[in-house]
């Protein structure tokens, strides 16, 4: 490992322990024309995450021991990046009753998450929140006001008012962080907010641990880079004040939490440089064309990030918004400290961080081709991936199927 | 100035010059359609599919009759009836109008952005007439043409737009179409009709919001009266009909807070008795049979451009 390190680094190239992701939908089971455990684990690799958290919103959704060892079973035959499974809160991710989440730690679950949607009823997430302290995991909440976001498909602000399309106000995510917050202080429960997106979410996160609150918060790539302005067309980062242009109401811009303004975005750094922020969890989120080729209220949500994970933190740490240590950071001991994990000494990523390249569907190694980065010029790629030793990811050599 | 747009999905984007372009076009096919034979054969040979997966019966005739009087050959394809029903995907369409190979595809869909869909993936020029909440880009040079026959150079007039803001296409291209001409808009309507974004100071350029439709209305140049849809009050939007009418309604003592001669627009179809008094709408300041007639020709000037001049019969 340090001989590699060392060559690397004579080579101009940055080296990295092997990232670790907390939010990424893998699909199997039940949306395998999406993406198979086996496709994201290796297109993980190849955006230098060693280590996948995959969460339950499958068919049928992971909430049963058995389905726990069999997800397992299929990340290890995968031969990529490690797969650790995250199970439901409720049973069937359906929000009425908990799951058994003790006997789902037991079977190794890492964390509980009904992720895609938030657990609506307050008294059932207080709940939650209490019981999960015996099963000694997490809680990951997608903190979303449905009632607020109802019909939503992008962030309502400016850029929804003139595309004439319906908004997810900031309050959506806003109010139901203040529920999860003020029911985290009640419990004294282990809560982790995922995809955290907002300016007035981070400020909300950082008075609450000002406060001594132990909580801790993920956001994603794409929100740290990407602003609404993006389904209008535009293909300027959030740092940038001009940019390419693409067609207007690209599906693949369609995200939930949605893509915010400019000034969240410089929050949302903010939020990551100060602690606020705990780790960098990308939430990918593969669809076949058939779920994205479509009207743009009709699309599915989500965005393939896995691949251009790192190009985008580069380029903001480059355009100063942030700086590399805080990245790596908050890619590794920081969602190591949220499982309560050790951070693998013998996984390590290679980036060469000057290469310039455009993802292409063909490239892309995962079966979800649905990121608006296709066709954009990025800087900074994952060139190896190691796993406890083992070259598992390896750019200069050809995909496998 | 040679045409350079090869579709019309919104005019969010067109220079002054390129609306001034249609309006001149449109004054030659106002002329066109006082002869007594109402005839051009620039579209001859040429195929203009009506493709409206949203139900509307004047939008829809209005550029049959614009299609045909230019002497193309015209299809319809509307939601009734048609595979649209039967859920077939957008992208199945798209992909069976350009095979069966339209030079011109005229659109309404429910979908927001519908309309770049679908010019992405044909040859076919696509001029959308409606689509979702975003635009309605020749109604909103309809109502420019209109407004400028009626009331002269557009600089420095004040138009109000009424009614349900948020959820009006024509709304948002009347904006488009007219503050590029020199006028300002005044939005007025329901807070919760209005985008939030709106409201709070980031209107776009050239606009203003005002709730109080008294106050909007003082010494107004013209006035464009939007439909109200009955669902707004359903979604919990509005407290009552009743009430909308009451506060927003263009009644007659409303419309006499305007400038003498200050016409009154409505892109129809009208629901009487509740965003216009019946007399208001067939009132001497009404110019809304004026709109229809103007929208046939501007609907033709649109088609002459992109598939009718020499250069586009080219291409």
């Amino acid at each position: 490992m340090a001989d590699l390190k060392r060559d690397a680094e004579k080579r101009g190239l940055i080296t990295a322990p092997g990232f670790i992701d907390l939010h990424a939908h893998l699909r199997e089971p039940g949306f395998e024309e999406s993406e198979t455990i086996a496709t994201g684990a290796r297109a993980a690799l190849a955006g230098g995450f060693t280590t996948i958290c995959a969460m339950p919103n499958t068919e049928p959704a992971i909430d049963s021991p058995g389905l726990i060892a069999e997800l397992v079973a299929r990340g290890k035959a995968a031969k990529a990046a490690r797969v650790l499974p995250i199970a439901t809160i409720t049973r069937g991710r359906k929000g009425k009753e908990l799951a058994d989440l003790v006997e789902l730690a037991a079977a190794g679950a890492v964390a509980f998450s009904d992720d895609g949607s938030p657990v609506a009823d307050a008294q059932l997430f207080r709940n939650a929140l209490e019981y999960a302290r015996a099963a000694g995991r997490p809680i990951l909440e997608h903190s979303q006001d449905q009632a607020l976001s109802a019909d939503g498909v992008m962030h309502e602000g400016v850029v929804s008012a003139r595309l004439g399309l319906a908004g997810m106000p900031a309050a959506a995510e806003e109010t139901a962080i203040a529920r999860d917050l003020s029911l985290a202080k009640l419990t004294g429960g282990r809560l982790h907010l995922s995809h955290v997106s907002t300016a007035g979410s981070v400020e909300l996160v950082r008075r609450a641990k000002a406060g001594g609150l132990a909580i801790t918060a993920e956001v994603t790539p794409h929100h740290l880079a990407l602003t609404d302005e993006w389904v209008g067309g535009s293909r300027a980062f959030a740092w940038e004040d001009e940019g390419p242009r693409a067609t207007p109401y690209d599906t693949a811009t369609k995200v939930n939490p949605p893509l915010r303004t400019a000034a969240d975005v410089r929050a949302c750094w903010a939020g990551l440089m100060d602690g606020t922020i705990d780790a960098i969890a990308t939430d990918h989120a593969p669809h076949a064309s058939t779920k994205k080729d479509v009207e743009y209220q009709e699309a599915a949500f989500g965005i393939s990030v896995f691949e251009t994970a790192v190009p985008l933190l580069l380029m903001g740490v480059n355009a100063g918004w942030g700086t590399w240590d805080r990245v790596v950071e908050a890619l590794t001991l920081g969602p190591a400290r949220v499982l309560g994990i050790e951070v693998p000494t013998s996984d390590l990523v290679i980036i060469d961080p000057g290469t310039a390249w455009t993802p292409t569907a063909a490239a892309l190694r995962s079966l979800g081709k649905n990121t608006p980065l296709l066709g954009r010029n990025l800087v900074g790629r994952v060139i190896a991936a190691y796993v406890d030793g083992q070259l598992r990811h390896d750019l200069s050599a050809a995909p496998t199927p | 100035m040679t045409w350079q747009r090869r579709h019309v999905l919104a005019t969010d984007d067109w220079s002054r010059d390129e609306i001034e372009q249609v309006l001149e076009t449109t004054s030659a096919m106002v002329e066109i359609l006082g002869r007594p034979i109402r005839r051009t054969p620039a579209l001859r040979g040429r195929t203009v599919i009506l493709f409206f997966a949203e139900s509307s019966t004047r939008t829809r005739v209005s550029f049959e009759l614009a299609a045909k009087a230019l002497s193309a050959d015209v299809t319809n394809i509307t939601a009734s009836g048609s595979s649209v029903e039967k859920g077939e995907t957008l992208l199945d369409t798209v992909r069976t109008l350009t095979a069966l190979g339209g030079d011109v595809i005229v659109m309404r869909h429910a979908a927001s952005g519908a309309p770049y869909f679908v010019a992405e993936r044909t040859d076919a020029a696509v001029i959308n007439a409606g689509d979702g909440w975003h635009a309605h880009p020749t109604q909103g040079l309809l109502d420019a043409y209109t407004l400028r026959a009626a009331l002269g150079d557009l600089s420095g007039k004040r138009i109000v737009i009424v009614g349900d803001i948020t959820h009006s296409r024509v709304a948002r291209s009347d904006i488009d179409a007219l503050v590029p001409l020199g006028a300002s808009i005044t939005l007025s309507g329901p807070p919760t009709l209005v985008p939030s974004a709106w409201r709070c100071g980031t209107t776009p350029r050239g606009t203003t919001f005002e709730p109080d439709l008294d106050r909007a209305l003082d010494g107004a140049d013209a006035v464009i009266a939007l439909r109200l849809q009955k669902e707004r009050q359903h979604a919990g939007l509005l407290p009552s009909i009743r009430e909308y009418a009451r506060t927003w309604g263009l009644s007659e003592a409303r419309v006499a807070r305007m400038r003498p001669d200050a016409p009154v627009l409505h892109p129809g179809p009208m629901n009487e008795g509740v965003e216009i008094a019946a007399s208001v709408a067939h009132g001497a300041r009404s110019l809304i049979e004026t709109q229809v007639t103007n929208g046939v020709a501007v609907r033709m000037a649109l088609l002459y451009l992109l598939a009718g001049t020499p250069e586009a019969r080219e291409s």
